[in-house]
């Protein structure tokens, strides 16, 4: 796939392990694809300019912005919602440490920030509360107030350090 | 909402970006790292009638030292210079804006020359190019130019690239020994776009300032070089005279916009903030040197 002046195009990507090849719309961007097309409603569609975070995948070994990567860009690109990453258990201790500290009220926002989180806990690097609340602030919560995400992220991060 | 209807093409060489350019000008939109460009076609602000993705396109990507200058490739992730070392030991001013740039997971995605191109007044990077004397490498069917940073920036938005051109590289002199770096920014949250901020690399001997470039972005319709700040600065001794010296020449050399963060008169007082700051914290770091 290179040249497309038509509305669609075929992709093959990889999500959350599994191959899959559709063809989609040129002007759909990656979070509808992977809602819509694959029934994949963990990631959600706030604001869908790249403010509100709470569409954030895992592309590429890294945290994006699912409203603002086309799906046609995906060709050849592995996915990981939070679907897989929740599967894969990688966050099972972060997801148990936002039951026990209230970190989430409506749960709109919990798919984006446990996508970022997962990305600092990832590093294995200690990090202040500062530095915990610096990594997330491109993900917004209306509920919490962000404490007691910033309390889950911390606890999380010290028993991994400590563990 | 959901992004108009354009067509797409997975650019696979810079000859054929080079022939879509010709063919399309204007009608055609670069899509780097797209944490710009996409926003706005989700809001229906553009409507382009086709987007030349450059993702696959090898050359435009790297950070590499040169001969007295560093070479950032237009494809490098903000993530990317972010963490890279050779920007860190060569290049401390942009190491220290970085930091500023968004947040994590536009940095990871979105790049150097895609925010150097857009030229956005807000921007980090444009200031630091401009502050560092850097060069703009742009390329087209017509061949290579090389545009000087202070000839690049023309206005909101507005650079020196012509429409059948692409940004390639940008090439920054390797901050040289015996200066300091100081980048500082305000933003109603971290990350977000700048309400008032200052790029300032300056060369210190004790406690005279030998020269100082300050480029100020955010309040202006482009980064800006302080010209008048520069000159009351240049071989004076940072004091209580200098300062209000410089913050007077403010006057002269910014004109700030009123946006919805807030009027000309406190950008400029928030400029003038900032100067004295940034300075403090310079003179601060060269004896600490």
């Amino acid at each position: 796939m290179t040249m497309n002046t038509e509305d669609t195009a075929e992709i093959t990507c990889t999500v959350n392990g599994e191959r899959v090849t559709r063809t989609v719309r040129v002007r759909q961007h990656l979070v509808d694809f992977l809602r819509g097309e694959l029934q994949l409603t963990g990631s959600h569609l706030g604001c869908e300019h790249g403010i509100c975070g709470a569409c954030s995948v895992r592309v590429g070994g890294v945290v994006v912005r699912g409203c603002l990567m086309l799906a046609v860009q995906a060709d050849g690109a592995e996915i990981v919602t939070i679907e897989g990453l929740t599967d894969s258990e990688e966050v099972a201790d972060l997801q148990e440490n936002f039951v026990a500290r209230n970190a989430l009220q409506c749960g709109f926002c919990t798919p984006g920030m446990l996508m970022t989180a997962a990305e600092l806990l990832a590093s294995g690097r200690p990090a202040s509360r500062e530095q915990i609340r610096e990594f997330l602030s491109g993900n917004f919560c209306r509920c919490t107030g962000y404490h007691a995400i910033v309390d889950a992220v911390e606890a999380t991060l010290r028993q991994r350090l400590e563990g | 909402m959901k992004a108009p209807r354009f067509s797409y093409v997975r650019a696979e060489s810079l000859e054929q970006v080079f022939e879509l350019l010709k063919q399309y000008g204007e009608d055609a939109r670069i899509l780097a790292g797209g944490q710009s460009l996409i926003p706005t076609l989700n809001m229906r602000l553009s409507q382009p009638a086709i987007l030349i993705d450059i993702n696959r396109l090898d050359m435009l990507k790297g950070i590499s030292a040169g001969d007295g200058a560093v070479r950032i490739g237009a494809l490098a992730r903000h993530a990317e210079v972010a963490e890279s070392p050779v920007i860190a030991a060569r290049l401390p001013l942009i190491a220290a804006a970085m930091p500023h740039v968004a947040h994590v997971a536009v940095r990871n995605r979105g790049t150097f020359g895609g925010s150097v191109a857009l030229a956005d007044p807000a921007a980090e990077m444009p200031a630091c190019v401009l502050a560092l004397g850097g060069t703009l490498v742009v390329a087209g069917a017509r061949g290579r130019r090389e545009i000087a940073a202070e000839d690049f920036f023309r206005g909101l938005y507005e650079t020196a690239r012509e429409p059948d051109e692409i940004l390639v590289e940008v090439r920054v002199p390797t901050e040289a020994p015996g200066t300091v770096s100081v980048f500082l920014e305000l933003a109603q949250r971290h990350g977000d776009f700048a309400i008032a901020g200052l790029a300032c690399h300056a060369r210190i001997e004790g406690d005279t300032v030998a020269d100082a470039r300050l480029v100020y972005f955010a309040s202006e319709d482009r980064p800006r070089l302080a010209k008048g700040a520069m000159a009351a600065l240049a071989g004076k001794a940072w004091n209580d005279g200098t300062r209000a010296a410089v913050i007077g020449a403010l006057t002269d050399d910014l004109d700030p916009m009123t946006n919805l963060d807030g009027g000309a008169a406190m950008k400029l007082h928030l400029q003038r903030v900032l100067t004295g700051r940034a300075l403090d914290a310079a003179v601060a770091q060269a004896r600490a040197a």
